[in-house]
């Protein structure tokens, strides 16, 4: 295919103010048609609001676009989507309750006969899912695809809508390694029949494997552009924070296991709706270890986590903390499990470890409130919890340091802190932590892998369910894999390779 | 961006809405062939121009703040208590049975108390049905409350009819309660230590409702209750992470509710009427939605909206008397204006009110504004 000679987006001194903030200061950006072009960077680094401006969902308030070679003037996504601009969003924009087909067709619809249009669509996507191999059932009820499926539905219908440019955010963030395979052969075959493609990611592995040139932004500004033949993660990683990141693991793993703290036997869980969401799980947790539980969303983490913190009753099992034996019905509860001294950091830090509409001070002792250093006989010691507030974000370096600002008004890496400055702060005996980085920047995920480590030299078991692989494997001493509620293999780290996790977690033999 | 700076939501913002309520108000005024200027200053001169008017504006306000916070407490265990007039109805219920029954024994400094007390239990009972059956069995409380409001009325229409209402008497009212049982009235009080005030309705149950107020502030944010109460009314799911028992948190918002709800018994029973008679509520409970709206479910908002509705309903009985042609229907279209400014239309007026204090601070590069928000 000929090169044209404009570029496919071309986007000159982006300015975009929210009230005092620079969101973006002076940006640039050439895309060359034809290419894989990254954008890195911290969150709050501007990256959405960029990719926003150039999908119509914000005017920029002043700079200049041009679509292959045309000056545009992009008011809405409508202008994007004529321009032939499409994005694929982090979180699904589908119908559950409508097939793949009627997903596509929704809101352009070739005909006012529905059976018509379905036919002309059908034919249309037919072709298009021959010639890039985006294969999907149409028929099915999107509520029944998987995830990868959706997504590929997603760039199906970006597609459909003659989009020649995509803007991808953070498409491998629900995705298994495998699946993940499969987009990348998927975005490179696109790429071959001449389509622009523009990633946002923070996964520098994936910029590296897939792009061929790469922006990197960082606090409103373009701070580095270049190509991928002369770009290294390391170098990327500082580019993103401004200074040199420690990612690696640590490299000593203790020789001996400490005494066991917490153990789960026989743990069964079955939903409302009569679905088994944990299947007999056996697990336990030593002193000085910190455990990975590796495994695609919604495969049972989240319900082991609820039901070793107490917040769910299992239907079978049995729970030992602190050489208390805890049986269904009696199971622990939340309270009594702070007092046996486990500390559980939720993966869902907006619905379970901040009251949002509560002061930063008064979400700090959430769970903690009945200590008696914060009340007495019932009356709540204000001065001491702002204090003992003050002295969290002084030591876990939350911005801004302002206990009186509401919880939902802190970045989320920020908002992390807090919470693990609260978890942290009565030395736990166990950890539980979810999800530990979700949401959260590269200088603070450093910042808290280095927390949860030095926990574990002090003798803490720490159990860590996350579904970002590189996680797993910066922490753990040892990994267990979840597939469909069950425990479908445990390896010491030194037997981990993404290959091998990759394989459990999809339910194949380790 | 459209978020107000505290000082602004809390004060500028009720008082742009009450102007423009008052603006509407006025136009309507001005359709009907009236002068506007002439009716407020009419409302504003019977509500706080006399010593009598005040009282009655101070009457009626007790009320609202008693069903008000009934609101307020309830809302900030995150429940909508439509049943505040059902649970007034019980607390009056409450507050004159033990009357009749024990008034002819019992001196003031007993009665008073234990009317109190039994009003604002059998206000507590008729809000924790709904309340319990909210938390264990799932039925929504706005149903259940509303619901209960009408049982309530019937209720007391059957006690009154079928059991106190005196042998012979036609009126549907209880025998008169003996003197023991009568809320001291201020002039009474003030006249005690030499003041000279005007009869009115107005009694001492008006110290009872600034108490109240102080006490569900405390209560609220200075207890750990209050705290776990107010967890579950703003995330529940972060309050059971934290080890607060959800169920139990709603039980207790709904009992401190209906409780002080039950409370006007002692202001409207024990205070002016003397004996139990139908519609001594007559809709309280339901303004106190409006209360709380426009306090914005704080007691010292709850306060002073209560003597803003307060005022407008002395205010407005004067309007209807003094100005030829102006119905007391009038007053009302003007409490409904507003409601529906300072409660349903803040949210058309504060991203208004925003842009434009954003328009006068912007020379001074104001810092709270943050882009946090934006990844």
């Amino acid at each position: 295919m000929a090169e044209p000679a404009a570029p496919a987006v071309r986007m000159r001194g982006i300015h975009k103010h929210f009230g005092a903030v620079a969101a973006n200061a002076e940006v640039s950006l050439n895309v060359a048609s034809g290419t894989v072009h990254g954008i890195v960077g911290e969150n709050g680094a501007g990256k959405s609001t960029l990719m926003s401006i150039l999908y119509g969902f914000y005017q920029a308030d002043s700079g200049q676009i041009e679509v292959f070679g045309q000056k545009a003037n992009i008011r809405n996504a409508d202008d994007a989507i004529a321009l032939g601009i499409g994005m694929v969003h982090q979180h699904f924009m589908l119908v559950d309750t409508l097939t793949a087909l009627e997903n596509v067709m929704l809101g352009a619809e070739p005909h006012w006969l529905i059976e018509r249009a379905e036919a002309q669509v059908r034919s249309k996507l037919n072709a298009l899912m021959a010639s890039t191999g985006l294969q999907i059932p149409l028929d099915s009820l999107v509520a029944d695809l998987p995830v990868g499926d959706r997504q590929r539905l997603e760039i199906l219908k970006t597609l459909y809508r003659g989009a020649k440019i995509l803007i991808l955010d953070e498409p491998t963030a629900v995705l298994t390694p495998q699946e993940t395979t499969q987009l990348f052969g998927v975005l490179k075959r696109l790429r071959e029949q001449g389509n622009t493609l523009i990633l946002i990611t923070h996964k520098l592995k994936e910029v590296m494997a897939l792009c061929d040139v790469v922006t990197v932004m960082r606090a409103g500004q373009v701070v580095a552009e270049v190509p991928i033949a002369v770009a290294s993660i390391e170098s990327l990683a500082q580019a993103m924070v401004g200074r040199k990141v420690m990612m690696g693991r640590a490299l000593e793993s203790p020789t001996h296991k400490g005494e066991m703290l917490l153990k789960a036997e026989h743990v069964s869980v079955t939903d409302s709706l009569g679905v088994q969401r944990l299947k007999d799980v056996t697990l336990s947790l030593h002193a000085g270890e910190i455990v990975g539980v590796a495994g695609v969303s919604g495969n049972g983490q989240s319900e082991l986590m609820d039901v070793l913190t107490g917040l769910l009753t299992p239907h079978l099992g049995q729970l030992t903390l602190e050489g208390h034996d805890f049986t269904p019905p009696h199971w622990l509860d939340p309270s009594r499990a702070r007092k046996l001294g486990l500390a559980h950091v939720p993966e869902d830090r907006h619905a379970r470890a901040l009251v949002m509409a509560f002061a930063a001070w008064e979400s700090a002792v959430l769970g903690y409130d009945d200590l008696p250093d914060y009340s007495q006989g019932g009356w709540m010691n204000h001065s001491h919890m702002r204090q003992a507030t003050a002295d969290m974000m002084e030591r876990f370096d939350v911005r801004p340091r302002d206990t009186e600002l509401p919880s939902s008004k802190f970045s989320g890496g920020n908002q992390q802190k807090l919470v693990l400055a609260r978890e942290l702060g009565r030395a736990p005996k166990v950890l539980l932590v979810g999800q530990p980085t979700r949401g959260v920047d590269i200088g603070a995920i450093e910042f808290i892998y280095a927390q949860l480590r030095a926990l574990r030299q002090k003798g803490c078991a720490v159990l860590v369910v996350s579904s970002e692989l590189d996680e797993i494997l910066a922490l753990s001493d040892r990994v267990l894999v979840m597939n469909q509620g069950r425990i479908a293999g445990e390896l010491p780290i030194a037997q981990c390779t993404e290959a091998a996790l990759g394989l459990l977690m999809t339910g194949g033999a380790a | 961006m459209n978020t107000l700076p505290r000082w602004a939501d809390l004060v500028l913002l009720p008082a742009v809405s009450l102007l423009v309520a008052l603006l509407a108000a006025g136009g309507v005024v001005a359709l009907v062939g009236q002068d506007p200027l002439e009716v407020i200053q009419v409302l504003v001169h019977g509500a706080f121009g006399t010593a009598r008017g005040i009282s009655y504006t101070l009457y009626y306000a007790t009320t609202f703040v008693f069903t008000g916070l009934a609101v307020a407490v309830a809302f900030h265990g995150g429940l909508f208590n439509i049943g505040g007039e059902g649970q007034a109805v019980m607390g009056g219920l409450g507050t004159g049975l033990v009357a009749l029954w024990w008034s002819a024994f019992l001196p003031a400094w007993l009665m008073l108390p234990i009317m109190m007390v039994s009003g604002a239990l059998f206000g507590l009972a008729w809000a924790a049905v709904p309340g319990y059956l909210q938390a264990y069995r799932g039925s929504h409380v706005v149903i259940t409350t509303i619901m209960f409001n009408f049982i309530a009325s019937t209720v007391l229409v059957y006690v009154l009819v079928n059991h106190l209402r005196p042998k012979g008497s036609m009126s549907v009212e209880s025998a008169p309660f003996a003197a023991s049982a009568k809320m001291p009235g201020v002039h009474e009080a003030l006249g005690a230590i030499g003041i000279d005030w005007p009869s009115s309705p107005l009694n001492l149950s008006v110290m009872l409702a600034l108490l109240a107020a102080l006490a569900v502030y405390f209560f609220l944010w200075r207890t750990r209750a209050g705290y776990r109460l107010r967890a579950v009314g703003s995330s529940p799911s972060a309050a059971e992470y934290a080890g607060v028992r959800a169920h139990r948190q709603v039980l207790v918002a709904m009992s401190i509710s209906g409780a002080l709800a039950g409370l006007v018994g002692m202001n409207e029973v024990a205070g002016v009427s003397g004996k139990l008679m139908l519609e001594f509520v007559s809709g309280a409970g339901f303004t106190g939605i409006a209360v709380a709206l426009m306090g914005r479910n704080h007691p010292l908002g709850i306060v002073l909206a209560s003597l803003l509705f307060g005022a407008l309903f002395q205010g407005g009985a004067e309007v209807a008397f003094e100005v030829q042609g102006f119905s007391r229907d009038m007053v009302v279209m003007l409490q409904g204006f507003i409601v529906l400014f300072s409660g349903a239309m803040t949210y058309v007026i504060a991203p208004i009110l925003a842009r434009l204090l954003g328009w006068v601070s912007k020379p001074f590069a104001s810092k709270t504004t943050s882009g946090a928000a934006h990844g």
